[in-house]
């Protein structure tokens, strides 16, 4: 769908047409979805938040001024409402999403590990859903906090500077807490598309062997 | 010259291409000389690509049916008449 399309079909919209906010509905969910499911991982809590997401645009329609895409406009809306049930679910557990539960900022980052390059490409050479199997259960991992700023970041796309601000941290909390996650869903990708590699793997290397005392100067 | 660990901190902003040039020239040339840090460099461009081209993913089944139900009902229910 062009630009122009685009807004006329903004236009009928809000002049009521329903028909014209459902195929922009259409052109959007299934990025929605995604985003949502990497940030929260649960289909029901999902698909709530996508469907609150739709109603709360479908409200503000009068509101959206165009300067960027409808689409980029109901991602923002979605990442907000997907961190506003994370926060809910952390608030249940006593924790809160802008601290890390499990790690201090202060930790070493984990130097890198599984230092085999991977075989082919897991895009080409696996199955689309068995492909989806392994991202969900690599994302799954990590701690709300890290995954939350790695699907603000390399999932929507948001800057350093916006993913600081949605979050409620600095830009440089953003940056480490993107490292971290990055490492670690690079490890645990590695395991799965390292092939026979990861057989040959008996212990770490020693080039990269001091890593972890130097992430410490990354805050 | 800076080693592994040194250049560790710059990995993210070297993939995001907001490092700067000696920073990147630096790690270039560390790399052409340590397959580890290659390595690492490359599998985690990989990873980010992989969750970035991510969008494409399977919609539950009913999922649209639901969404596409609720928000015709609201619709109606805000401008007073069925659509």
């Amino acid at each position: 769908m062009d630009v122009a399309e685009e807004s006329a079909l903004v236009l009928r919209a809000r002049n009521g047409d329903f028909d014209a906010f459902d195929r922009l509905v259409r052109g959007c969910e299934r990025r929605a979805w995604a985003v949502a499911w990497r940030l929260l991982g649960e289909k029901e809590e999902v698909e709530n938040v996508v469907q609150i997401s739709f109603l709360k645009a479908m409200e503000a329609l009068e509101t959206f001024r165009g300067d960027s895409r409808f689409c980029t406009w109901v991602g923002q809306i979605v990442t907000r409402t997907g961190l506003d049930a994370l926060r809910s679910r952390k608030r249940k557990e006593g924790l809160s999403l802008d601290e890390l539960s499990s790690e201090s900022e202060d930790d070493p980052i984990a130097r890198p590990e599984l230092l085999v390059d991977w075989s082919e490409d897991p895009s080409r050479s696996i199955e689309r859903h068995e492909l989806q199997a392994i991202l969900d259960g690599a994302i799954a991992t990590l701690p709300d906090t890290l995954r939350a700023t790695f699907v603000l970041r390399d999932v929507d796309g948001r800057s350093t500077e916006e993913t600081a601000r949605e979050l409620g941290i600095t830009a440089g909390n953003v940056k480490v807490r993107l490292l971290r996650a990055r490492l670690r869903l690079r490890e645990e990708l590695t395991r799965a598309f390292g092939g026979e590699a990861m057989a040959h793997v008996h212990g770490i290397p020693a080039g990269l062997g001091g890593l972890a005392a130097a992430s410490e100067g990354l805050r | 010259m800076k080693d592994c660990e040194e250049l560790l901190s710059g990995i993210s902003d070297y993939i995001d291409g907001t490092a700067s040039k000696e920073l990147c020239a630096e790690l270039q040339h560390h790399m052409e000389g340590c397959e580890n840090c290659r390595v690492v460099v490359d599998t985690i461009q990989k990873t980010v690509h992989l969750y970035k081209g991510d969008q494409e993913v399977d919609l539950p089944e009913g999922f649209q049916a639901r969404l596409h139900g609720t928000l015709r009902e609201a619709w109606a229910h805000r401008h007073g008449k069925a659509v």
